[in-house]
């Protein structure tokens, strides 16, 4: 089928609730349902093929086309730029990107300030508009205990209910930006296939805005 | 001939008949030197897009690069003016950083620039050439047209501060609405002109469909001058059946100091990204001391290595073997006779495997024998 389209979905919790508004609009595919470690489901009568990937490499298989459409966190979009389209809000997946220090305790403004995060990039644009001298400590997981163990003065990471938080006794300082799932197109794959991409659009952002009022999603 | 010239790659068969296209329309070939002063590129750096240079040290000390871009040294060396105007095309290699690919890369481009009076034939002539150029490579192509003057007049309108107007410009790229949203919400813009800005940034489809929506969002002369720029344009591409394949799309956004007017890209279905892109750049040209307008295009033909290849089946179609004891005027006469029929050989004294072969003959001393099919 010529107008097949291919899907990248986050492997995860947000991955799954994507699905589930793929599906309710007429895109679904069952056989995703059986799980086991397949990765690429097909669907020929709904003219669909799902494939999980690692979060942040969704972006990645838009942009060079082996995905015509994909969700993915605003987080992945705001780090690293992708020629790609982004052509919906989902709404879900919500929590904010944020600097949080130790409990109580205020980053003097004398010293270049350290800060562990997986976003060096958004750390640093965040900085930069605040013309902050910063370190920065580029970590892959496990962020909350670098200030723990006063090897940075503050974290910039995403905080979802803030528990993690708590529990290593830090909390939120400033919020740098809201984020949550969006839906990208590649840009070819959007010219080509605009038809059936812009009816998928349709859908499933008439989908979340009825899931907003209803207060689901 | 014909068998030599399926042996030529894709983008190697695409170079040779844009060339043709070009020089049909009195378009003369521009062969540039290797690099440039670095000086030049850093005065220029936001037309390029890119970040990264590639530098080197001269003889005489001087900063040298490799050129990232062929437009800049066209439109420095030009002698076009609004008198007599100058048709160029190049086909050269430029060194840049792709996003992501963490190294340098040469880039193939072939374009062609037209530095002179910019009036409504020559704006024609670019577009169809941009057309015919992505037709030589698939016919399933797809033109995608913008305005520059019509997005820096909706901008000059919106009431949003430089800052503002260069976020909301992204979003368009996008075609992010929702971003456009948070901005208007956050700035405190009307909800009529966020309509007009979302509308924008959402619109797509053929010059045909999407013009008459444009209208309704006109809101100064400058954006009515684009649109009816744009309505002529289509106005001709229609006389000559041209106009099927021609798309009206915003979200194609080039930097305001160098970009005027008409700005385009092209897509080809089975590659991922814009193959082709130009515009009109007077501002540019102007920039650099020139008095005259100007359009142009590029194609970057590297994009084309992973199209529409197939998989060759065998690597030649004889393999010769041969030992110590063949006489070799013999074996050079029996390749001779193979490749006289037409065939490649490969000839060599043991098969390693390496090779795939269509059939495989041995030269003994009493001739030569098949040995396999």
């Amino acid at each position: 089928m010529r107008n097949k389209i291919n899907i990248a979905l986050p492997k995860g919790r947000l991955g799954e609730k994507a699905y589930d508004i793929f599906e309710k609009i007429g895109c679904g595919c069952p056989e995703i349902h059986e799980g086991g470690r397949k990765l690429v489901f097909e669907d020929e009568e709904n003219g669909v093929c799902y494939f999980w990937v690692k979060p942040s490499d969704v972006a990645v298989y838009v942009e060079r086309g082996a995905a015509d459409i994909g969700v993915v966190g605003k987080d992945i979009l705001l780090e690293q730029p992708y020629d790609v389209f982004e052509l919906l809000d989902l709404g879900m997946g919500k929590c904010r990107m944020a600097v949080a220090g130790v409990k109580g305790e205020r980053p003097d403004s004398e010293h270049t300030l350290r800060v562990a995060t997986k976003f060096p990039n958004i750390a640093r644009e965040y900085y930069r508009g605040k013309s902050r001298e910063i370190d920065i400590i580029e970590l892959h997981g496990s962020i909350e205990i670098a200030p723990v163990l006063k090897m940075s003065d503050v974290i910039v990471d995403i905080v979802e209910t803030g528990v993690t938080l708590r529990e290593n006794n830090l909390e939120v300082l400033e919020e740098i930006v809201k984020i949550s799932a969006r839906l990208i197109a590649n840009k070819a794959s959007y010219k080509f296939k605009n038809e059936r991409i812009r009816e998928i659009c349709g859908r499933v952002a008439e989908l979340c805005e009825t899931g907003k009022q209803e207060g689901k999603l | 001939m014909k068998q030599a010239e399926m042996l030529l790659k894709k983008e190697e068969q695409v170079i040779f008949s844009l060339r043709a296209i070009f020089e049909q329309f009195g378009y003369r070939k521009f062969k540039m030197s290797k690099f440039e002063e670095y000086d030049f590129y850093a005065e220029n750096r936001s037309f390029l897009n890119s970040e990264n240079i590639l530098t080197f040290t001269g003889l005489d000390g001087k900063l040298l690069a490799l050129k990232p871009d062929v437009t800049l040294s066209i439109v420095k060396n030009t002698r076009g003016s609004r008198e007599a105007a100058e048709r160029v095309y190049y086909n050269e290699n430029v060194y840049r950083a792709r996003r992501g690919a963490g190294e340098y890369r040469e880039i193939m481009q072939v374009g062609l620039e037209y530095i002179g009076e910019a009036d409504s034939y020559a704006t024609l002539e670019i577009l169809l050439l941009a057309q015919k150029s992505l037709k030589a490579i698939s016919g399933e192509y797809i033109l995608d047209l913008s305005h520059m003057g019509f997005l820096a007049g909706l901008m000059e309108q919106s009431g949003l501060g430089l800052a503002q107007q260069k976020s909301v410009l992204h979003c368009i790229s996008e075609k992010n609405a929702h971003g456009i949203r948070e901005i208007c919400r956050e700035c405190g813009i009307d909800n009529d002109m966020r309509g007009r800005l979302e509308t924008l940034a959402g619109l797509y489809g053929t010059l045909e469909d999407a013009l008459p929506q444009i209208q309704t969002l006109c809101c100064n002369e400058k954006m009515e001058r684009a649109a009816a720029e744009l309505e002529d344009i289509l106005r001709c591409l229609k006389t000559g059946g041209n106009e099927k394949r021609v798309h009206l799309d915003f979200s194609i956004v080039n930097d305001m100091d160098y970009y005027n007017g008409v700005i385009f890209q092209g897509f080809i279905d089975g590659v991922p990204s814009s193959i082709l892109s130009g515009g009109r750049y007077d501002k540019l040209v102007q920039k650099l001391g020139k008095d005259a307008d100007a359009i142009g295009f590029a194609l970057s033909l590297d994009l084309l290595e992973r199209f529409e290849t197939t998989e060759r089946e065998y690597d030649v179609d004889t393999l010769l073997l041969y030992d110590d004891g063949t006489d070799t005027a013999a074996l050079a006469q029996a390749a001779q006779m193979l490749t006289d029929n037409g065939q490649s050989v490969a000839v060599q004294k043991k098969n390693t495997g390496g090779l795939k072969y269509k059939q495989l003959l041995c030269m003994r001393e009493r001739g030569l024998e098949i040995v396999a099919e």
